[in-house]
């Protein structure tokens, strides 16, 4: 069931998807700001399934069991690693997520946290990778909307190779302020 | 009798006569039986061909007693039986129970009053024309079931339906047999068994009551008993015991005045869902097969080709005649039955001759008086001709009418019947490991054929409800009697490298088509059997130390997809490895540059996976151009 008076608090759960933490700089201090905030839930897909076995079951019902959905993880080949592309396509099944009685996940929330090694100006018209990012994450918008999901304005942490120590610590307290917002029942969907 | 005296000068003598008549059926079937083949025309020609060859009207080189051979010969037919019910599981039989009635009663029924009334128009009475259509509406099971199980029809919809004709006149012999004697007037014609002298409801009840003994036998007897022979470790003793088993059936059968055939067959039902059943498939083939093959020459030998030579076109007509209308019968009730017309026409064509219970039959009707003399040679004649001809319809259905008349849709739905019935993975050896395998597969539907040769494995097994045979793998017979020649797949897992070798070998030799899967301790056996040329060759450390490996990392603090990483390429590389090392392991220096030059490439392979992991991608670099 979702939760409508926002006010009382949003289950908030968020899914952190990196191949290699040890190479992170972003993504690890994102990872770290989030483990603080209360009333957040942190899981690490690629520890959870090492393997690519998800189970699909135990991602349903934590999924079902919160109201809004963090998905956390860098840019990689103007998409998502590759774990993720396999959570869909395992855990939103039909009858769950869309498709008759598929009713799981609407009115639920979702959010994408990204970090790309591009900088914010190699994106868009006329740019060296010519799309904008949010043309380029239109098949995740596309599948939160399908889904009944409200699809909110992602999170950008942009020109990640180059951020500095002391930048990346300001990313993650921003980070860690839109979660606690959006535990708060803030933050607007993108409209379509 | 003392075995020491077996082979004393006057002895031998006594046995002479014995050897001679085995020297000569024995070869008469060596020579004819594989030129038969070779002709396309199957064993029973060739064995009949024999018969006729040794016999009176070949070259006479068999003396009185064939008619004694043939009634020992006869119990080809009982062991026969014995196998076809070891193939049929009660259920199977259950779903059955249509055919065999429908089919199988009107065809009886139908042939015997056709032919009945063309008996009475040739001059018969009423009673002879009743005698000779139950006879001749019986078919060969002998000939029917050895050539159709010989070109694998055994499980397509004609194969079944030939089938349940078969088992349906094997049982109506028994009400006939009784209603012979009636027919002829006196009343204690019958001579049945031992007890033939009790009144009718005794010997009701005393059958009843074996048949009860067998089916109770086979539940809870025989099973234990089979356990503890198998338990010796002796082949042969094994072999004693099937052997005893169906003789004693045969036998309790005779005394009660049923058919032994039948009996026979009821006991192989009871046990086909036992462990031993592929044992004692295997164990009894080869009698079966022979003495088959000696009833086969028999009847050619005593075709009286006499009487033929005399009335040539009566007897032509009479065989020709009585094939037509057998054939003509069947092909109608094929089709009221909804049969393909594939089907319909093997259906029809391989049960159009008499049968061997044709023969009892009309021996107990001349007994009777029920018809002469000249019209029981006439019958029996052509009862034989018409089995020796029987082969040269399967070849006419074979090769005339299936090809012309069989559609893609017809040999698919057959195609998938086999594979219904002989499962196409065999897993041999079903302890931890092989049991794992076979549980696996049959999550996803794939049901396997599982032998092992541990006999309190397989008792234990089966009593918390795995399907699981008994049986010594590095016979070719159980490999064929498990359904290896329809196989697709052998899971080897047994502990010992040298039996696995052996069945290799015998796999390879005799079923190419199966892929064979091996399960090995270690590097030094995966040597061997990759030396054998299996590719598939699975050690069993191999996956649980690398799980183990990644566990250990992990609590280390290495990530997940990290360790699962080093694990799997250190497989990857270390499978290659010990491929080529096998390939010069008998030579030392080639096989120590190998290692060595394995080692560096592994440094290698897990130093660049290691410079993957540096930061520096170089996306944010690439936006600065
Ligand atoms: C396989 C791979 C593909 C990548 N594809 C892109 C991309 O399409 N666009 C982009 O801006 N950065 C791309 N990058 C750079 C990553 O987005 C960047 O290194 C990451 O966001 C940094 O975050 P981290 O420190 O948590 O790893 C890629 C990096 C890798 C390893």
């Amino acid at each position: 069931m979702m939760n409508n008076d926002r006010t009382k608090g949003m289950r908030v759960l968020v899914l952190h998807a990196h191949p290699a933490p040890r190479r992170s700089r972003v993504n690890a201090a994102l990872l770290a700001a989030a483990r603080g905030v209360e009333g957040v839930t942190v899981r690490e897909l690629y520890e959870e399934y090492p393997d690519f076995f998800i189970d699909v079951k135990a991602e349903q019902e934590v999924v079902a069991a919160h109201d809004v959905v963090v998905m956390q993880h860098p840019f990689y080949w103007y998409s998502t690693p590759a774990l993720v592309k396999e959570w869909f396509d395992e855990v939103l099944t039909s009858g769950w997520a869309y498709g008759e009685g598929g009713t799981a996940l609407r009115g639920k929330r979702w959010m994408h946290a990204v970090s790309t090694g591009g900088a914010a100006e190699s994106y868009g018209p006329g740019s060296e990778h010519g799309f904008t990012v949010r043309e380029l994450m239109a098949p995740l918008e596309a599948t939160a909307r399908l889904c009944g999901m409200e699809y909110l304005e992602p999170f950008l942490v942009q020109g990640a190779g180059r951020l500095s120590g002391a930048e990346i610590a300001e990313w993650a307290g921003r980070y860690a302020a839109r979660l606690a917002g959006l535990r708060d029942g803030d933050g607007e969907p993108l409209g379509a | 009798m003392g075995m020491v005296n077996l082979w004393g000068p006057d002895k031998i003598m006594h046995h002479e006569h014995f050897f001679h008549a085995a020297l000569v059926y024995l070869a008469a079937a060596v020579i004819s039986v594989p030129l038969a083949k070779r002709l396309g025309l199957g064993s029973v020609p060739g064995y009949l061909l024999a018969g006729i060859l040794i016999g009176p009207f070949g070259m006479g080189l068999l003396g009185e007693d064939t008619a004694e051979v043939m009634g020992f010969a006869e119990f080809g037919v009982v062991m026969m039986l014995f196998l076809v019910g070891l193939e049929l599981e009660p259920k199977l039989l259950w779903r059955m129970r249509a055919p065999i009635f429908g089919l199988g009663g009107m065809q009886v029924v139908v042939t015997a009053v056709v032919v009945g009334a063309v008996g009475m128009m040739m001059g018969l009475s009423w009673q002879g024309g009743v005698a000779a259509g139950l006879t001749l509406a019986m078919s060969s099971t002998a000939i029917v079931l050895q050539t159709l199980g010989e070109k694998g029809q055994m499980n397509g919809a004609a194969g079944r339906n030939a089938f349940a004709v078969l088992l349906f006149q094997d049982l109506a012999v028994i009400p006939i047999l009784a209603l012979l004697p009636l027919l002829g007037g006196s009343v204690e014609g019958a001579e049945v068994g031992v007890l033939g002298g009790l009144p009718v409801w005794l010997r009701g009840v005393m059958g009843l009551g074996a048949v009860a003994a067998v089916v109770a036998g086979g539940r809870y007897l025989v099973q234990p008993v089979l356990r503890w022979i198998a338990q010796s470790e002796l082949r042969e003793l094994f072999t004693a015991a099937s052997l005893l088993l169906v003789i004693g059936i045969a036998l309790l059968m005779h005394v009660v005045g049923l058919s032994p055939a039948l009996g026979a067959f009821l006991a192989g039902v009871v046990l086909a869902e036992s462990e031993y059943r592929h044992e004692l498939e295997a164990d009894l083939a080869p009698f079966k097969g022979l003495l088959l093959g000696l009833f086969f020459i028999s009847v050619g030998s005593a075709m009286d080709l006499g009487a033929l030579g005399a009335r040539p076109w009566v007897i032509a007509g009479i065989t020709v005649g009585l094939m037509v209308l057998k054939a003509g019968v069947l092909w109608g009730i094929g089709g009221r039955f909804g049969m393909a017309t594939a089907d319909r026409s093997t259906f029809a064509l391989s049960l159009a001759q008499g049968g061997e219970f044709g023969f009892v039959l009309v021996a107990m009707a001349l007994q009777g008086r029920i018809f002469g003399e000249e019209a029981g040679e006439v019958i029996q004649l052509g009862i034989a001709l018409s089995m020796a001809l029987t082969p040269l319809l399967f070849l006419f259905d074979e090769r005339v009418v299936r090809p012309r008349v069989s559609g893609k849709v017809e040999e698919e739905g057959r195609e998938a019947d086999v594979i219904d019935e002989k499962h196409a993975v065999l897993v041999i050896g079903y302890g931890r490991f092989g049991h794992i395998v076979g549980r696996v597969m049959e999550t996803v539907g794939i049901p396997c054929t599982v032998l092992d040769s541990d006999s309190e494995q397989v008792e234990l097994l089966r009593k918390i409800g795995f399907k699981v045979h008994y049986g010594d793998a590095t016979r070719l017979e159980l490999l064929h009697a498990a359904g290896a020649g329809h196989a697709k797949l052998a899971v080897l897992t047994l502990a010992s490298v040298e039996k696995s070798l052996e069945i290799v070998r015998l796999l390879q030799r005799h079923f190419p088509q199966v892929r064979i899967l091996v399960r090995v301790r270690g590097r030094l056996e995966a040597y061997e059997l990759l030396d054998a040329g299996v590719e598939d060759v699975f050690r069993e450390t191999l996956d649980a130390s690398l799980e183990m490996a990644v566990a250990g990392m992990r609590h280390l603090g290495v990530p997940g997809h990290t360790a699962v990483r080093a694990a799997r390429q250190f497989r990857r590389h270390d499978e290659g490895a010990v491929r080529r090392m096998a390939a010069v392991r008998h030579d030392r220096t080639a096989y120590l540059s190998e290692a060595r030059r394995s080692v560096k490439v592994l440094e290698e392979v897990l130093r660049s996976d290691a410079v993957r992991e540096g930061r520096d991608d170089g996306w944010s670099e690439r936006s600065e151009k």
